[in-house]
């Protein structure tokens, strides 16, 4: 069965794996960036590429849940190092804004306040830093129950950084709309309502 | 009427890009030897960062949503478009109203080059060299009666070919308009080339609209219809969000898109370390077209 196979593929790879593996779309689109690889307007084209894989990491680790409930699928032990690398993407995303996009230091608070979709994604940035910071083992056992609290923080996350995107682009545009619209999907999926006679 | 205005951009004619590029590396090593001072006007201008940009990044990075929503979605699918034959309907308030087909343009209009500026609504800009006869010579043409005070223009709707017009981004087909004097202005003019090449595809083939003192999309391209008339036409990315774009979208500094500054602006082709520059009013024609706006509250009319 292929989701055996996968679970035992996945039992076999170490979690950490994914912290060699996943910053090399960075290096990537650094090295296109630099040699002409990314068109004739780098720096947003930069900006983009790691706000979106930003985004499809938060995606997939919104997925693990709903694949070991729904498909019997496990890849839980991975879901830490997505969730940190999502927020290192996210951070370069920020930085390459700062840098080499806005520059002038004046606009960025005006940025921040007056525009929006700037205000939704800084949002979005601020409420991973309580994330990243209890992404450990001490953590987890310092919080107790709350860690799973604090950590359905991820929800609110990913609806911002999607509806960042929504908010930047000029009209309306399809891409944007199919991300949403799978983040809405992977939440209707890992609610469950109460039942009934748990109150009674 | 052609030739009713001069480039102050650079006085070089640029004919063909190899010319201009041969030039450019003549300044370039001129410049190497502390020389560039001797070649006047040349060296001014490039002072001032008036570079026409690579045909490269022009045909490049478009906006041209008929073909897809990425900058680089234009100069992938365009090819699709037949340009050939191509007419171009004149009508409204004009003596002779028809379809003119574009060869017979071609042969009445007087094709010249303008170097202008070009600053789109999302703070990028670049240089282009155009090829193209003033819109006041073919509005001429078709006899501009005394009642016109609005010009509207059409794009190409063809959907089997421009395959972004099978998605609602906008109403289709694209429409834009001017006030009938800054139709009539020398600066206005309706580009069929670059580089003294014809326009590609992504570019707005085989004839668009430029007014480089207003934001890009202001430029219609790919123009099937040119209506004369006396009500304010609507226009596309106003109908869509009429918050954030207005009939007129000057290019101005001082009025914000809602949703970012424009006060700066990045010149493409710089690289991953490009610096911004400030946005000139006008886009830097203000000597030669304030007055169209004289007494008009330009926040209100944005």
């Amino acid at each position: 069965m292929l989701v055996d196979r996968i679970n035992s593929t996945a039992r076999k790879l170490p979690a950490w794996m994914l912290y060699v593996i996943l910053p090399l779309p960075a290096l990537w689109f650094l090295y296109l960036g630099l040699t002409g690889g990314l068109g004739a307007e780098p720096i947003k084209a930069l900006e983009h590429e790691l706000g979106e894989f930003a985004l499809q990491l938060l995606i997939a680790g919104l997925a693990i849940t709903p694949l070991r409930r729904h498909a019997g699928i496990n890849l839980i032990k991975f879901r830490r190092a997505i969730g940190v690398m999502s927020f290192v993407y996210v951070a370069l995303h920020l930085l390459v804004w700062l840098v080499l996009d806005v520059q002038v230091l004046g606009q960025i608070w005006a940025d921040i306040v007056k525009r929006p979709y700037i205000t939704v994604g800084m949002a979005g940035f601020v409420l991973m830093l309580p994330l990243v910071a209890t992404s450990n083992n001490w953590s987890v056992r310092r919080l107790g129950p709350r860690w799973r609290k604090l950590h359905k923080l991820t929800y609110a996350v990913v609806l911002l950084g999607a509806v960042h995107f929504l908010l930047l682009v000029k009209g309306i545009q399809l891409e944007p709309l199919i991300y949403l619209a799978v983040i809405l999907l992977l939440l209707a999926l890992r609610w469950r309502p109460q039942r009934q006679n748990q109150t009674a | 009427m052609a030739h009713r205005w001069k480039n102050t951009l650079t006085d070089r004619d640029v004919t063909e890009e190899s010319v201009y590029l041969n030039r450019r590396q003549i300044m370039a090593g001129l410049g190497g030897l502390g020389l560039a001072g001797i070649a006047g006007t040349t060296a001014r201008a490039a002072s001032e960062d008036l570079e026409p940009n690579s045909w490269e990044d022009i045909t490049s990075y478009n906006n041209f949503y008929e073909f897809g929503t990425g900058k680089d979605d234009p100069a992938r699918n365009a090819h699709a478009l037949t340009t050939s034959p191509w007419t171009v309907k004149i009508d409204g308030m004009v003596d002779k109203p028809g379809d003119y087909a574009f060869e017979d343009i071609m042969k009445a209009m007087t094709v010249e080059e303008r170097i202008y500026r070009f600053r789109c609504v999302e703070a990028w800009s670049m240089v282009v060299p155009w090829n193209g006869f003033e819109l006041a010579d073919l509005l001429n043409m078709a006899g501009v009666q005394s009642g016109a005070k609005y010009v509207a223009f059409e794009t190409l709707y063809r959907p089997e070919e421009m395959f972004g017009q099978k998605y609602p981004v906008l109403d289709w087909p694209y429409v834009e308009g001017l006030r009938l004097d800054e139709a009539m202005h020398p600066l206005t003019i309706m580009a069929t080339g670059i580089y003294g090449r014809e326009i590609p595809n992504q570019n707005g083939a085989p004839l668009r609209l430029v007014v480089p003192w207003k934001y890009g999309f202001k430029s219609i391209k790919s123009v099937v219809r040119i209506s004369l008339t006396d009500k304010e036409p609507p226009v596309s990315w106003n109908v869509a969000i009429p918050r954030e774009y207005g009939f007129y979208s000057n290019v101005n500094p001082t009025v914000d898109h809602p949703r970012w500054s424009q006060a700066t602006e990045r010149k493409i082709g710089g690289g991953l370390f490009a610096r911004r520059q400030p946005t000139l009013m006008f886009n830097g024609y203000e000597q030669e077209v304030a007055s169209l706006y004289d007494g008009m509250d330009l926040k209100k009319f944005f």
